[in-house]
This record gives C-alpha cells, structure tokens and sequence, in this order.
C-alpha cells in the first residue's frame, strides 16, 4: 500500500517536473503574481483589529470643510460597537468615485484624443486607459497605504499593504475611515477606491504634454517613479491627518497635528487636488515637454486637432464627472458637498465665458476648442477652492482662470519654447496655481468664504487673514512645483535609461504611434 | 465627342448638377479636389498656433459628350457656376478619341 503511494507520488512530481520544463517559459513569467499572491494572502492572515473610535457623538452637520482629506481611525477600543456609516454618505460617496473613474476613461482621453492627429488617436487613448489601469494597481498594492496611513510628514507607512485591515473575512468587520465631521465615518474601502482614482488621473493628465511622440514603454516606467515618489508624497503632504475624531482634547492637539503632512501642518487649503493633482502634474508634463523634446516638425508643419467633436465631449464629460470630484471630496452628502457642487458648476460656467470672450476679442472668433479648454481650466482652478469658497469666489476664480489660462497656452507657452502639446502646463498649471491662490483669498469671510477650521476640538472656525493665508497657499504651491518637477527630471531620466530612448525612431513617429507602438489604426474607412 | 471638365464652387454644385439634368445630362464624375490660386487660404487657430490649412477646397466634373451638346452644356456651366467673384473656377474641353461602354461593349456616341 505504502509503495503503492509513493510511486504515485513520484509519478505526480515527475509530470509535474515535465509539465514545468515544458511551460519553462510561461512558469517563469507567472512567478511575479504567484508571489503577489503569497504576499497577499499573508498580508491578510495578518489582518489587524479594525473597529474604530469608540467616543463618537452623532454629528452629521457639515463642519467647514478644511483643505485636508482624512486619516484612518487606527485607535482600537474593543468594548464599543462600531460607529455606524451614513447610508447617504456611502451612496453618494460610491456614485462619486464611479463619476471620477469616468473622468478618466473615457472623458480625458477623448479629450486629449481627439486633440492629437488621426495617427496617434489610439496611442493617446491607450497611454490613459493602461496608465489608469496601472496606477490602481499600484494604488491598491502600496499607494494607498504610503499616502494615508501614519507615518512623516513626508510619506506614510505600510500598515495598509494590499488594502490589509480594510476588511475582516472572518468576522465581516469593514475598517472605518474619518470625514471632516466628528463621529462621522465611510467604510475605508470607500475613501480607498475614492482616492484611487485621484491618483491615476492624475498621472493620466501628464500625457497630455508629451503626446504624439514619447514610447509607450517609456511612458509606463515614468509613470511608475513619478506616482511613487511625487504623486503619493505630495497626497500625504497635503491630506494626510488623524481626522476629527483624533482631537478630542486640546492635549492632544500638538501631538495630533506633529503626525499631519507637511503641508496640512502648514494649514494649506486644497479642497479637491489644485496641489495634489493639478499643479504636480502640469508641472511635471512640463518638465516632460523640455526632456522628451519637440515632435518631429513642430512649428514648421501643421498639426491641427483631428478630431474637436471627440474633444468637445470629452471636455463635457470631464465637467460631469468633476462633480464626482469636487463635490465629492466633501466626504459626505452634506452642505459642504452642496456648496463644492455649485462652485463646480459656477466658476467652470464663468471660465467658458472668459475665455470665449477674450477670443473673441483678441483672436477674432470664439472656438469650440476654446470653449471647452476654458471648461477645463475653470473646473481645475475651481479644484482646490470647491468647498473653500463661497459663490464670490466662485465667479472670480472661474473668470480669472479662464482669462489667465487664455494667457497659458497663447501667451506663456511661446515664452517657455517647449513643445507642450495639448498644454497641461498652460490650462492645469496655470489654472491650478491660480486657484489654489485665490482659495487662500475667497476663504475670508469677507469675501463670502466659509472661512476654515482653527480649532479642531471644538471645530471652530476662524480665518488667519487674506496675507497670512495667501503666504500659506504659495508656499505648498512652490513647494509642489519643487517636489514633482526634480522627481519627474530624474524619473524621465530613468525611464529613458531602462527603455532604451523616451522617443520612437523618427521613422515610426512619422508613421504615428498607433502604428509604431499598437500596430493598429483607429479609422479604417 | 468631347470631355469637359469644369472646376466648381463646393456650394455651386448642387445647383449645377440639378440644372444640368433639366437639359438632359445625366451621367458624370465628379471629386472634391484641392487647388491653389488667386483666393486666399482660410486660416486656422487652434489655442494660439496658426495654421494656413494651404488649400482652396473645390468641385471637378468630368463629363462626356456628343459633340451637339457641347455648347448647351458650356452655356449651362456658364450660367449656374457663376458668382462674379476671384474663384468661380474654370472648364476645360477636350477631345475624345473613342468610348467603350463596358457591359455592351457598344462604342462611339452609343456608348455615351
């Protein structure tokens, strides 16, 4: 009986020994993921207590929304029941992430798409939809966890490895994660998969400025570094903090805030990503334009848009999916939320104007093209102001973004000689410093702002003064500008190295970069 | 027998084929070609970076026919392509040697 087994078993072990040399190959390319598994699944063997703070009094009203996002509730008190999430809040907060996901494939990249010509349409949707895909990946692996979990000022830790502790299997237990009103929680895996798709749009908006004529290899391993070390510091320096519930006596305060990001520490204002998303990636497409060069012909041959129509609904679906965005980084269906909504829809409504107006102006006849970038630098100088701001601010940030904007890809970008093709730098970096400006500014109760939080204990709300604020607000954006415009040289520098070349044989980018890179066409009539 | 081939207006077409109908003209080919003449360019301005799109967008007909309808089709031509302004474009008339038509395989005037 025993011999009987064991020449079973040996049997077993010899085929599978074939089974492994004959699919050497396909073994080898499948270790990765079998080591992911093993990681994960130990990861979640791990899985940590995840009920919440105890000492929650029902509170749903809005408290002014501050700039910063949430942390975790980590603390572990195991003799209360869990506090229990708003089922508004989780509904409204699920269809916002899904409104977000939208911005992104397929709004940005029809609208980048239809920007370029008919030979790279593909490559542009492609560079957006695989980038979007990768960066969630990489959200849920480590980006989630280096970007709101406790760590320095500078980058969290990775207590939320592969989403560990987010959910108990064993005993059904969700982990809670904190609003900006005390007592008020979301299910993390909420704020995880809101969050996911800040980030990878973010990276996905870097395309834009080095469309048309960089390798698609090339693109993904600069996306890799550029999420690591720019996008998830920078998300940490501006959202990261211990959420309202953590400051429950003035003791406390110090000690909570010490474990903020940088920047939250500093009291910098960013409603929904003016710092975070806007100006770290214009700034680091801009660095893109420099370092991957100009197309081949640029400013000798024409190179107009193939496709406006695409770019037209593109622009509008960004629009509707912005509300997702700003009003959904209110973290709950309160006021707050309300007053992001119509600030959203004001200020982007005012940039179309202002900039149809001004082309009217200085360039004769109003464009569609115009109109639908001014929708988009409204909707991005808006960003970090939505729920920082009252209607005043609304109208002035719209309408002065869409002005300087109009300015941006006229005027700046013949002064900065790159090659910024769909201009991120002039619509996102411009409109994005503009806003995050002028948020510091229409914050004052005086101009109709909500004013911010000073006090997180009693949640009172004060304002430090239009001076003081303004100082604050430029020192995050300068230091953004820094941050992700060093990592992008040296992250474009890398990416260069290990693909052999961030640009296509001149040959093939000739040839356009559906063919080269996707070896497809988009218009086959 | 004859061909002409006359340039048009894009908007005049519609008219001329029409009118060319009523006297009995049937049968043509025609293509949207791109010319260079004595009209301006339009010129394109996509956020700042001007462009001459470099062509001036028209109408070519080709037709054929005995050679008792030249005139009646030049006179029609003529009349209906006109505006008055630099472009209405030009005919040109050209002699046929000999016309096959394919399925038939008749030839001369009876294959027109």
């Amino acid at each position: 009986m025993e011999t009987v087994s064991t020449a079973y078993h040996r049997n077993l072990c010899q085929s599978q020994r074939l089974a492994l040399q004959k699919n050497k190959k396909t073994s080898l390319l499948l270790l990765p993921f079998l080591i992911l598994t093993l990681l994960l699944v130990s990861n979640f063997s791990f899985a940590i207590n995840i009920l919440p703070d105890s000492t929650i009094v029902a509170d749903s009203s809005a408290a002014v929304a501050d700039s910063a996002v949430v942390a975790t509730v980590t603390e572990v008190v195991e003799t209360v029941a869990p506090p229990t999430y708003d089922k508004g809040d989780v509904a409204w907060m699920l269809v916002c992430t899904a409104l977000v996901l939208m911005m992104s494939v397929p709004a940005l990249a029809l609208f980048y798409g239809g920007l370029v010509r008919s030979k790279n349409i593909l490559s542009m949707l492609m560079q957006v939809f695989v980038t979007f895909s990768m960066i969630s990946v990489l959200w849920c692996i480590y980006g989630y966890s280096l970007a709101f979990t406790e760590g320095n000022a500078f980058i969290g830790g990775f207590s939320r490895l592969f989403l560990n502790g987010t959910f108990d299997s064993a005993t059904g237990a969700f982990s809670m994660a904190a609003t900006f009103s005390k007592g008020v929680v979301l299910p993390e895996l909420v704020f995880v998969a809101f969050q996911c798709t800040f980030a990878a749009i973010t990276c996905a908006l870097i395309l834009g400025a080095v469309a048309e004529r960089m390798k698609f290899s090339a693109v993904l391993v600069f996306m890799v570094i550029w999420f690591t070390f720019s996008y998830i510091p920078v998300a940490h320096m501006v959202w990261f903090w211990m959420g309202p519930d953590a400051y429950t006596d003035a003791s406390v305060v110090d000690a909570m805030n010490a474990k903020a990001g940088l920047i939250w520490q500093w009291g910098a204002l960013d409603f929904a990503g003016g710092t975070v998303v806007h100006i770290n990636c214009a700034i680091a497409g801009l660095i893109g334009a420099f370092l991957v060069g100009k197309r081949a012909g640029f400013g000798k041959e024409p190179m107009p848009p193939h496709n406006l129509t695409l770019t037209m609904i593109g622009a509008s679906m960004l629009w509707f999916g912005w509300f997702g965005f700003n009003a959904g980084s209110a973290l709950e269906a309160n006021g707050v939320a309300a007053l992001a909504f119509i600030n959203t829809f004001l200020a982007t409504a005012c940039a179309v104007m202002a900039w149809t107006i001004g082309e009217w102006i200085f360039r004769g006849k109003p464009s569609m093209l115009g109109a639908a970038s001014g929708a988009v630098a409204g909707l991005v100088a808006i960003t970090p102001a939505a729920g920082n701001v009252g209607i005043a601010g609304a109208f002035a940030i719209g309408t002065i973004a869409g002005f300087v904007c109009l300015w941006g890809v006229n005027g700046l970008k013949k002064m900065l000689k790159a090659d910024d093709s769909l201009d991120v730098f002039g619509v996102h970096g411009l409109g994005g410093i503009t806003g995050a400006l002028l948020t510091g500014v229409f914050n004052s109760p005086d101009l109709g702002g909500p004013g911010l939080v000073v006090d997180w204990v009693t949640v009172k709300v004060g304002y430090p003064g239009i001076g003081a604020q303004l100082w604050i607000q430029l020192k995050a954006v300068v230091l953004t500008l820094a941050w992700s415009g060093i990592v992008a040289a040296i992250a474009y520098k890398i990416a260069g190295l290990v693909t052999g070349g961030l640009r296509p044989s001149e040959e093939d980018e000739r040839k356009g970069l559906d063919e080269a890179d996707h070896a497809e066409q988009a218009y086959n009539v | 027998m004859k061909k002409v081939e006359a340039i048009i207006r894009t908007a005049k077409f519609e008219e001329v084929h029409t009118e060319l109908a009523k006297i009995g003209i049937r049968f043509m080919t025609y293509s949207e070609v791109k010319g260079i003449g004595m009209e301006p360019t339009a010129k394109h301005e996509y956020r700042g970076a001007a462009y001459d799109i470099g062509f001036i967008p028209r109408i070519r007909l080709e037709i054929a026919v005995s050679d008792d309808m030249v005139d009646k089709l030049i006179d029609c031509l003529l009349k209906t392509a006109y505006t008055g302004k630099v472009g209405d474009g030009k005919i040109f008339v050209y002699d046929v040697a000999e016309v096959y038509r394919i399925r038939t395989k008749e030839k001369g005037d009876k294959a027109l």
